[in-house]
């Protein structure tokens, strides 16, 4: 009982391993991402359980780090319709919630929105009572139309009472719903946390339909006792249990899996990670062993968002990217051949060139497959264009690298993913560059050894509260929630704390932000 | 008489953001109150200070407080219009229209809304064509319209009518209601009339916001440079191209004060462009020489899109593109310059407009 499944999900591949307790790679394989998503997960869980031969029931664990939600928000699809209910008048309504919108993802939730009175001011103090009334009447009215709920208070991240009353009297009226209150799922600014409430409400329905179908197919396959996590956007694991219940956690899971692997197979705290994919390379910085967040608002599916989500800069350059010329310019990607590079490729006998062939006939890198031949590259490929298409490539890889930076300094660079040998072992900016063994399974293996964690992201009024209680009581809070999210008790430690005070107000306003993680439990 | 449509409305909030050269806040919610506005049927309508009649009792209106509690309890929507009434009350007469107090910013768009829900037009104008960080930084003020009466409003249906002294007691009562009203409150200020209002607004910066937003959308609806467009539709000068190399900022007095270093791109390769900030961008200095200073607008854009940068968004490894615009006459003046210029702001300098500087400094 000690050997770990991890699975990652990327636009062109979805990649598996298996690990042992010593987090040794024992197995890897890939197949096609497909289009559900779903069907390839579980072609790609199949495949490494039969091909490695281990006794399934000796996996303890398996991670998956999938893109259902994601695809599901970006393509309007299985979303839930939520009752949206926002908690603050008479403050609040002269903007009303999902206002901007992209109005077919506005219909796609069902578009159901109710302001109640009640809420908090800064200070803790309620802006009015709870209008507990019409908390049922509005119940009454979407019983039977809506499949989860939304619930957003004003200021609920310094008193999130009545959002926890509020879900108290809708579990009442209409049962087993999904209910989401917006204090679990980000901090202050309104409207960004209500958008990210409704989201992880509209996701429930798919990411359970995929936890279902997992966890039917882990059983099909003998891993009984193994127990499923899915992996989140800080590069932490959540168990299905508590992932069903957040699932927006997951949208961004891809490029944070990735950095963890980096930071896995080289030992490396503090680094850039650049991910070579199929059709994009992500580049993101580790610090201290786990991704570095945004502190701007990120857009989903055309929504601003204030959950935390890693600090990641894309570039559509990466393995299948389309090389040609335009008007006479050399020009890399962002079209890209993706999975069908194996048919397309010019060193497959295709006729289109991509980036993995001009590095191929320049003879920067070799693959390993009987069916590539890098001649058919270097015959068909104008030398010029060759060298002129690959210094654009270093060139976007090395600006996206500066873009992640904070300070000019150098740093180390690990590169990744299955595009990442076209890459050269010298870039600008890099102090060294690691091209760890198993590089093309990174993603797959930070899902693998994850830990498990949470972070919670609360603000304290220091006016009848000193700081330290202040601290201790968000510390407390991070630990608890680490340890519903499946990290045993005696490993979980405190890996963050970050204390931002809040100007302009009297009272000495602070937000705490806390991340605790430890070893999950097995 | 002209009026708003969504599309103008999202227009406007791009060119705020770039009037609030570099501060200002986000005019995000004022543009949400915008168009929740006008999917209820209510109407935008901007009105020219031509238009204006001489004794037309005009209302100029914004929020103030902390910009935390702004983007986290909203407004109700009633509370510009609370306070706009208590005056309209208090004078014995009807408010003609009301008015931006800044053309940059998070109070360039609410005002709209306040017009909207009102059903009042609103004056193209405002007193600061930019933004900046204190009441008394108005044309409003330098061309003595009074500060008193003034009222404020929160959510919850309270109300006060101030009549201060001066400015600077307007300022003292105000700080404190707004944080006994939760952090913000909505104010009514700066009562003129038309004749007043001929002398004391800067005209046409609304339109103005709106001309800049639209040039940025266009030029990237249309493939072409959006920075080059801007250029071409503000009367802005280019004054640098670069990558941001450091950042640092410290707070003093209340306010965020910091520089960020620009290494040049381009045509400005192995130069070096320093913004001097205070909120919003005070001073450009060019390999020790100033190019750009208070009250001409500094303006940091993303190279690319022509997306404004505000001073607490810069950071290492952006590729910006900076641009100056003139400011209005009416700084230009002593008075003027005794409130925003950069002597006001710490700089032992003498101002010299931007297109001086343009001509006489060899910029490209």
């Amino acid at each position: 009982m000690s050997l770990r499944i991890g699975i990652d999900v990327g636009s062109t591949h979805t990649d598996a391993v298996i690990v042992d307790k010593d987090n040794r790679l024992i197995a890897a394989t890939k197949v096609v991402t497909s289009p559900d998503v779903t069907s390839g997960v579980l072609e790609a869980l199949t495949k490494i359980v039969k091909e490695s031969g281990v006794d399934p029931s000796e996996v303890a664990a398996a991670m998956f780090g999938t893109t259902h939600c994601l695809n599901a928000i970006l393509q309007r699809k299985d979303l839930a319709r939520v009752a949206v209910i926002r908690i603050g008048l008479p403050a609040t309504a002269a903007v009303e919630p999902m206002v901007d919108w992209p109005p077919d993802l506005r219909r796609a939730v069902g578009d159901l929105k109710f302001l109640v009175e009640g809420g908090h001011e800064y200070t803790g103090e309620e802006i009015s009572p709870l209008n507990e009334a019409r908390l049922r009447e509005i119940c009454r009215e979407v019983k039977g139309k809506v499949e989860a709920v939304a619930i957003t208070s004003v200021f609920s991240p310094v008193n999130p009472d009545h959002e926890v009353r509020a879900a108290e009297i809708v579990r009442e009226e209409l049962g087993e719903i999904p209910v989401t209150m917006s204090s679990e799922i980000s901090t202050l600014g309104l409207l960004e946390r209500e958008n990210s409430a409704i989201l992880n409400a509209a996701v429930t329905f798919v990411a359970n339909r995929a936890i279902q179908a997992f966890l039917e197919v882990m059983r099909s396959l003998g891993l009984e006792k193994a127990k499923l996590y899915l992996t989140q956007n800080d590069g932490t694991v959540m168990e299905a249990k508590h992932a069903a219940k957040y699932p927006i956690f997951t949208v961004a899971t891809g490029a944070t899996n990735s950095l963890r692997g980096a930071q896995m197979l080289t030992g490396i705290k503090d680094a850039i990670v650049v991910d070579v994919g199929g059709c994009t390379t992500n580049v993101g910085m580790l610090v201290k062993g786990f991704p570095r967040e945004s502190t701007i608002h990120v857009e989903i599916g055309g929504v601003r968002t204030n959950f935390r989500m890693p600090d990641i800069f894309s570039i559509g350059i990466a393995g299948g990217s389309i090389v040609r010329v335009d008007d006479g310019r050399v020009c890399v990607g962002p079209e890209s051949v993706g999975h069908e590079l194996v048919k397309c490729g010019l060193a497959w006998g295709g006729n289109v060139v991509t980036a993995t062939d001009v590095a191929l006939a320049l003879g920067v890198m070799s693959i390993e497959d009987p069916n590539c031949k890098p001649e058919l590259a270097r015959r068909q490929l104008d030398p010029e264009l060759a060298r002129k298409a690959y210094e654009i490539i270093v060139e976007g890889v090395e600006y996206a690298i500066d873009r992640v930076k904070t300070r000019p300094e150098p740093m180390p660079v690990i590169l990744v993913g299955g595009g990442s040998l076209m890459l050269p072992t010298r870039l600008r900016g890099a102090s060294k560059v690691i091209r760890p063994e198993h590089a093309q399974s990174a993603n797959a293996i930070g899902a693998a050894t994850a830990k498990t964690g949470a972070q919670i992201d609360k603000a304290y009024s220091l006016e009848h509260l000193s700081r330290e209680k202040a601290l201790e009581d968000a510390k407390i809070s991070a630990v608890a929630k680490a340890v519903e999210a499946g990290a045993d008790p005696n490993t979980v430690e405190i890996v963050e704390i970050e204390e931002i005070a809040m100007p302009y107000l009297p009272g000495n306003a602070v937000r705490i932000r806390v991340k605790a993680v430890g070893e999950i439990k097995l | 008489m002209m009026e708003l449509n969504e599309q103008d409305v999202e227009d406007v909030a791009v060119g705020a953001a770039i009037l609030g050269s570099g501060g200002g806040g986000d005019p995000y919610l004022g543009k949400l109150m915008c168009l929740q506005a006008l999917r209820r049927g209510k109407r935008i309508r901007l009105v020219d200070l031509e238009e204006v009649p001489e004794d037309a009792f005009i209302v100029p209106t914004a929020g103030m407080g902390t910009p935390i509690v702004l983007v986290e309890k909203l407004p109700n929507g009633s509370e510009p219009l609370n306070a706009l009434r208590i005056l309209e009350a208090y004078v014995g007469k009807k408010a003609y229209a009301t008015i931006p107090i800044e053309a940059g910013g998070v109070n360039s768009t609410i005002p709209l809304a306040v017009g909207a829900l009102a059903d009042i037009p609103i004056i193209d104008g405002d007193g600061m064509g930019r933004a900046f960080p204190e009441l008394q930084m108005t044309t409003f003020f330098t061309h003595g319209v009074a500060v008193s009466p003034m009222s404020m409003a929160d959510e919850k249906g309270n109300s006060l009518l101030i009549s201060a002294l001066d400015g600077y007691w307007a300022e003292k009562i105000a700080r404190v209601v707004t944080i006994k009203f939760g952090g913000i409150a909505w104010v009514a200020i700066y009562t003129m009339t038309g004749r007043q209002a001929r002398e004391a607004v800067i005209p046409r910066t609304v339109s103005l916001a709106l001309k800049l937003g639209r040039a940025v959308r266009e030029a990237r609806e249309m493939g072409r440079s959006p920075l080059d467009h801007l250029l071409h539709v503000s009367g802005g000068f280019e004054l640098f191209t670069g990558k941001i190399v450091d950042v640092a900022r410290r707070i003093a007095g209340g306010f965020t004060r910091g520089e960020a270093k620009i290494e040049g791109l381009d045509s400005y390769r192995n130069e070096t462009l320093t913004i001097q900030f205070q909120n919003e961008n005070l001073v450009a200095v060019k390999d020790g020489e100033i190019v750009a200073s208070v009250p001409d607008l500094i303006i940091v854009l993303d190279v690319e899109t022509a997306q404004p940068i505000t001073t607490e968004r810069l950071r290492y490894g952006q590729r910006v593109a900076v641009i100056g615009m003139p400011c209005h006459e009416k700084w230009r003046t002593p008075e003027g310059l005794k409130v925003v210029g950069p002597r006001y702001f710490g700089y032992d300098v003498e101002y010299v407009p931007i297109e001086r500087r343009v001509k006489g400094g060899g910029l490209k």
